[in-house]
């Protein structure tokens, strides 16, 4: 399967010139940068391991990028994806997401049903990949 | 006695104003045209057409008597009350540029005319008697000023854009949504299959119409079992969260409440009204909704009747302030390009008004005052009726990121099936939102940046090569007053 989470995962994956372009589109409207990743893509899994603090003061999009490349390369076979965050009030909270990396093989979710009474059932989303544990879940290529 | 075209007899002098008998409104201390509004102050901009012969700020006056304390005759019992403070005062009148006969009425409402937290109340005063009324030819309410210190009083949103976003973990681009097709006539099993399609092809929602409730060959408990089932298999197809609005419009609260419930129950994300409920249903449900941790959306059934015509009904901007005080999520709020009404500038004050939280007034774009919302939530605008992927420039240059965009035939019409038509507006989408961040010219470039996608979705190129000439170039009967006047060169 292929995760479809992000703004722009419809489309083939950014190359990291594209990359670089919309982190320069968040630094010009203010926004603060983050890099994410995580071997649990479950969709209600808000809390993927932080690759360091938001880049709050770095204003350079070259030099984000390259904490992209340098979060990839220590976790080639993990989920990445960038943050951009708006702190203006009324809004103070998450402006655009998208994924900048993903593991070889995506092993998808499975949906579980419970059923119940009066034809009703409880729907659980189990993520393949937690059936190993955390750190072991994608087999490096 | 003669009577002058209001059917009052013209008044000799102010000290009569307690003489048994009809005097003029202006005379009865409703015209004022030195008030100054209170910072707390409802205020109100009708649009009016007196009966030939009658004053514009009699016609004025007698909207802001009829809509406030006063009654067609003098009464004695007016001197029981400080009715002063309770009367609304017409504070200004102007005629409408280009207009023979409109004018633009303001008047001022004390914050104590209105009950808290209720748009019944509210609407039963300035909007209750006073559109039928014999001495005007037309009225209608334009916009309305709804300050802070009576804001603070409602609820609003019971969640808004910003957590909705949260709820969804969508960021950064327009929701695609699609209602499902044919309105009328699928069976629950069919019409999971719609929605399982759509929304693992690419869409983020899909919707119940406004009148599928619960008919002889769907009922809703039926309905809400296969959508669910469609709604969670899509999600493990994807690994996105996504929605379908169950429709939960009844013919009473109680069926309303054991609908919601359930929807609650099977694990929905949001359930839908109907405008059609009633401004005290849509508060209750609002309510409901912030309690039960689901979003609601709000279908704008039956607003055409008031609001399409230019010189009588209510605005749907005043319908949408109406909305955000009592607590939806999502209104229908107009597409621009597509098949129903919709000037470009009227609808970007909509959005403007459901989306910020201050908003300046633009008569360019039908906003009669400045509107400070005080920190309330936003309101996400759907945009839905005759869109597809060809004018997805268009939309996201219009309508920006904050909004749904709905392609229903344009989903469930595509050549290659509802799947198909999905990833079509989802690339479409995506693409175009990436190449404005790149700093394209979306407007200028939209077409060419469409076919560039399409060269890698075949999807998208069935859409264009479908669909791509379509559009709906009629002119809106709600358009603005004032044209923008070009700086020089």
């Amino acid at each position: 399967m292929r995760l479809t989470q992000g703004a722009f995962s419809f489309l083939p994956d950014l190359t990291d010139e594209e990359i670089t372009a919309q982190v320069q589109y968040a630094l010009d409207k203010g926004w603060a940068v983050s890099v994410e990743y995580t071997d649990d893509p479950h969709p209600r899994n808000n809390y993927w391991e932080m690759w360091g603090l938001p880049l709050f003061d770095l204003a350079d999009a070259a030099g984000i990028v390259a904490e992209v490349v340098a979060c990839r390369r220590a976790h080639p076979e993990h989920y990445v994806r960038l943050n951009a965050f708006d702190s203006t009030l009324g809004r103070q909270t998450t402006a655009l997401s998208f994924l900048v990396g993903r593991p070889t093989v995506e092993p998808g979710f499975r949906l579980e049903r419970q059923e119940t009474t009066d034809r009703c059932i409880r729907y659980t989303l189990h993520s393949y990949a937690t059936d190993r544990p955390a750190g072991s879940r994608y087999a490096a290529p | 006695m003669t009577l002058d075209a209001t059917g009052s007899p013209p008044a000799e002098s102010g000290n009569q104003r307690w003489s048994a008998g009809v005097i003029p409104y202006a005379e009865m201390g409703y015209w004022q045209p030195d008030y100054e509004p209170k910072p707390s102050d409802i205020l109100a901009a009708f649009r009016i057409t007196p009966q030939p012969g009658v004053p514009p700020e009699e016609a004025g006056a007698a909207v802001a008597g009829e809509s406030s304390t006063a009654t067609w005759t003098v009464v004695w019992t007016d001197r029981l009350t400080a009715y002063e403070h309770y009367q609304a005062k017409c504070y200004r009148v102007d005629r409408v540029p280009g207009s023979e006969d409109q004018y633009i009425a303001y008047i001022a409402y004390d914050i104590d005319l209105f009950e808290e937290g209720s748009v019944a109340n509210l609407t039963s005063s300035i909007i209750g008697n006073v559109f039928g009324f014999k001495a005007l030819r037309a009225l209608r309410l334009e916009d309305m000023r709804i300050p802070p210190h009576y804001t603070k009083t409602f609820q609003g949103p019971a969640h808004g854009i910003v957590m909705e976003r949260e709820y969804l973990g969508k960021f950064g681009r327009p929701l695609l949504g699609a209602t499902v097709k044919p309105k009328l006539g699928l069976s629950a099993r069919n019409y999971g299959r719609v929605i399982f399609e759509a929304l693992r092809g690419g869409l983020d929602f899909t919707k119940d119409d406004e009148n599928i409730n619960s008919q002889p060959f769907m009922r809703w408990r039926d309905r809400f079992i296969a959508s669910m089932e469609a709604v969670q298999l899509a999600q493990a197809d994807t690994g996105e969260v996504k929605g379908h609005y169950l429709n939960v419009t009844a013919a009473t609260m109680e069926d309303m409440y054991e609908r919601a419930e359930f929807a609650r129950d099977i694990g929905s994300v949001i359930v839908m009204i109907d405008l059609t409920i009633g401004y005290t249903a849509i508060q209750s449900m609002a309510k409901w909704a912030r309690r039960n941790g689901v979003v609601l959306h709000l279908h704008r059934a039956g607003h055409g009747t008031y609001t399409r015509q230019k010189n009588h009904g209510v605005s749907f901007r005043v319908i949408s302030k109406w909305m955000r005080l009592a607590g939806v999520d999502h209104i229908h709020a107009g597409t621009v390009v597509g098949k129903l009404e919709g000037d470009p500038n009227m609808v970007s004050g909509f959005y403007d008004t459901l989306r910020l939280d201050k908003v300046a007034a633009d008569p360019i774009r039908g906003l009669y005052f400045d509107q400070d919302w005080a920190s309330m939530p936003g309101v996400m605008p759907v945009a839905s009726g005759g869109i597809h992927a060809g004018q997805m420039h268009q939309l996201l240059d219009y309508l920006g990121d904050d909004v749904v965009l709905q392609f229903g035939g344009g989903t469930i019409g595509h050549p290659m099936g509802i799947s198909a038509g999905a990833t079509a507006n989802r690339v479409a989408l995506e693409a175009m939102v990436k190449a404005r961040n790149e700093g394209r010219e979306i407007r200028v470039e939209g077409p060419d940046i469409l076919r560039t996608a399409a060269k890698r979705s075949r999807e998208l190129e069935v859409a264009l090569a479908t669909w791509g000439d379509i559009s709906f170039n009629y002119e809106s009967t709600d358009t603005p007053d004032v044209v923008p006047t070009p700086t020089n060169q």
